[in-house]
């Protein structure tokens, strides 16, 4: 599971690099992402451009990685890929990200 | 992971045997993905199958084998409009004999877990289980045109 993490104007931008998160490596991004937030950012930008696809364990590894943050920090996901934005939606848990379509403008440059 | 593909006159059946660990099924979906079978599918269709495959086959190797190792064999045959998948372990039986049929937790309360079920019988239709001669069998119907 690589990751990763460029400091963007304030902002912490995480790039999923593999093309799945599943039940083989849900543990090791949660591991992973616990370390990288560690800098404390408010703001936190996982981009999953390259994520084709992400089961139930993936799922609640972001959850995971969101509640680890505390609740005076928010994890924001970018570039939902078609299956990834369904697991998200027919479970209902795209009500509480903030889900961007791409990058915004300005995050997206060095990966 | 023993894989092959019988072309029978009316029909493509894709089948596997892999082993009951969480990288086996990775490897699996992605040789059930790269199947012929799969190819006539919209995005949309190798997405649910994906999705439904993925769970089942993690719940088996979550659930039924534990941390043991054991056998899963995979079927996926065309029929119609959809593909009847079974899928067939040798792992401990489900609980009350009866698969789980969970509610989804609110998603304010930020669930972990306790999705797989939820997933599963959103997307899949005719589920059926069975317990015989130690062997648990699991068939669905996923209604994918191709």
């Amino acid at each position: 599971m690589e990751l990763v993490a460029e400091h963007v104007g304030g902002v912490l931008v995480v790039h999923a690099m593999d093309d799945r998160i599943d039940a083989a490596g849900a543990i090791q991004f949660k591991e992973r992402m616990r370390t990288i937030v560690q800098t404390g950012e408010a703001r936190v930008v996982l981009n999953m451009a390259r994520v084709n696809f992400l089961d139930s364990s993936g799922l609640g590894a972001v959850v995971a990685v969101m509640k680890l943050m505390g609740p005076d920090r928010r994890l924001e996901l970018a570039g939902l890929t078609p299956t990834v934005q369904k697991v998200f939606r027919l479970t209902r848990m795209e009500s509480i990200f903030t889900i961007h379509p791409s990058l915004p403008e300005g995050l997206g440059h060095a990966v | 992971m023993r894989c092959d593909q019988t072309d029978p006159p009316a029909a493509v059946t894709f089948r596997m045997a892999i082993a009951a660990n969480p990288m086996a099924v990775r490897e699996g979906l992605r040789s059930l993905m790269a199947a012929e079978i799969m190819q006539a599918l919209s995005d949309d269709g190798r997405g649910v199958s994906q999705i439904v495959l993925a769970e089942v086959l993690n719940n088996v190797v979550e659930h039924a084998y534990g941390d043991r190792a054991g056998a899963i064999e995979v079927e996926v045959a065309r029929i119609g409009d959809g593909l009847r998948c079974r899928v067939v372990d040798f792992g401990r039986p489900m609980p009350g004999g009866q698969l789980p049929d969970p509610n989804l937790t609110p998603p304010e309360d930020l669930p972990e877990g306790g999705f797989g079920w939820y997933l599963i019988r959103t997307l899949a239709q005719e589920l059926r289980y069975r317990r015989l001669h130690g062997r648990n069998e699991l068939s669905l119907l996923l209604p994918v045109p191709g």
